[in-house]
């Protein structure tokens, strides 16, 4: 359904202010969504003063620094820094991105850093990706195969073939795109999103794939697919650089020429 | 206590890519209630010189020409825009590059394309 507003509960107060005490005259201030359920209070948001002569260039590793030398109760999720795991996407400046490639200066002015959109907060700026996940899962994200016994034979494609999945199978599951998508956030319970629609395309454009019409037929509903109004801020969110608007366009196309 | 909503519309960017989608629901809902003026106008027509005459001067008036403007315009971006979601029906114009160009295309070209009808308008006026 759509609500365009928060509920009591989610809505934003003013936090507290941690001031850099190092005099440093380079200092970057970032403001960050903290809410824990040990609390009993609202999210609110905090005010960091960090040192940029003794910080790394992504927001990531200010993140860090916060976390090691102002304040240790400051959760997030990261792992790789290095754009590969999809662990620390947030909403930094106003747009969904992983911290770990964001740089610190491509942003003018304080850095506000929020958890991913329109998503039920576990803890300051982790959230809970369950539904994205269970919607991930009934897309079938596996080679269908009639075969019931295994061959000799390798499963061979072409040069071609391989090459339609160029563009797909890169997708870290970060859940930028999908988090960014405003007909997600309204329709999240039927519509299954930009990240899990790419994901059903790589599998309908692979050619050892034995399931592609049970598949499109599994889509062909008006909310799964067609809540897809071409938006475009999941390819604009995406960080690392793929269309899944172009993925979904692929996906109607298919199922308009199927039947 | 119950997890939050994290925030969403509240802070979320505002881009070319969703300012073209909310301006093309929002021009589209606006060309649809804009067609009760031209029945109007048609049934004022069909009743005769005193309804044309009373019609047209309402939609004469400053607050009349304003809305037929606005009318105008949202006629011109919806069905711009439409042209460009037949494009992507086709698979073409997904790039970043050509959804930012071609969104900037239809905000110029659909108010130079009102602008245009008006000029002729008053001409023929």
């Amino acid at each position: 359904m759509v609500k365009f507003n928060l509920p009591d509960n989610s809505k934003l107060t003013k936090g507290d202010y941690f001031k850099s005490d190092i005099g440093s005259k380079n200092i970057k201030k970032f403001q960050i969504y903290r809410w824990s359920p040990e609390d009993e209070r609202n999210p609110r948001m905090d005010t960091y003063e960090v040192d940029m002569n003794s910080c790394g260039p992504m927001v990531l590793d200010a993140v860090m620094k916060i976390k090691n030398e102002i304040d240790s109760s400051l959760t997030f999720r990261r792992s790789c820094r290095e754009g590969i795991c999809g662990s620390c996407a947030m909403n930094i400046d106003g747009t969904n991105t992983l911290a770990c490639t964001k740089a610190i200066n491509d942003v003018k002015g304080d850095i506000k850093i929020y958890p991913l959109p329109h998503m039920p907060v576990i803890k300051d700026l982790i959230t809970n990706l369950k539904s994205l996940y269970t919607q991930l899962k009934s897309i079938k994200p596996w080679l269908h195969s009639k075969k019931t016994q295994a061959t000799d034979v390798e499963n061979i494609q072409s040069k071609e073939e391989r090459s339609k999945l160029d563009g797909l199978y890169e997708c870290i599951l970060c859940a930028c795109c999908s988090t960014s998508c405003p007909s997600y956030w309204w329709n999240s319970d039927k519509y299954l999103g930009p990240a899990v629609l790419l994901q059903s395309y790589r599998w309908l454009q692979d050619s050892r794939d034995e399931e592609r019409k049970e598949r499109l037929k599994e889509l062909d509903d008006t909310f799964k697919v067609y809540r897809c109004h071409t938006i475009m801020n999941c390819t604009q969110a995406c960080p690392k650089g793929l269309n899944p608007a172009e993925a979904i366009a692929g996906i109607k196309r298919m199922i308009s020429q199927q039947s | 206590m119950e997890n939050p909503l994290s925030p969403h519309l509240q802070i979320y960017r505002l881009q070319i890519t969703s300012v073209m989608s909310i301006l093309h629901r929002v021009s589209g809902v606006v060309t649809s209630l804009g067609s009760i003026i031209l029945v109007t106008w048609l049934l004022a027509l069909g009743l005769g010189e005193e309804a044309l005459n009373f019609i047209n001067s309402i939609f004469f008036s400053f607050l009349g020409r304003a809305v037929l403007i606005g009318f105008t315009l949202a006629v011109c971006f919806n069905v711009l825009n439409d042209i460009r979601h037949l494009f992507w029906d086709y698979g073409y114009g997904f790039s970043l590059n050509a959804v930012k160009i071609s969104g900037w295309l239809i905000i110029i070209s659909s108010i130079s394309l009102t602008v245009l009808i008006w000029l002729f308008a008053y001409e023929v006026i």
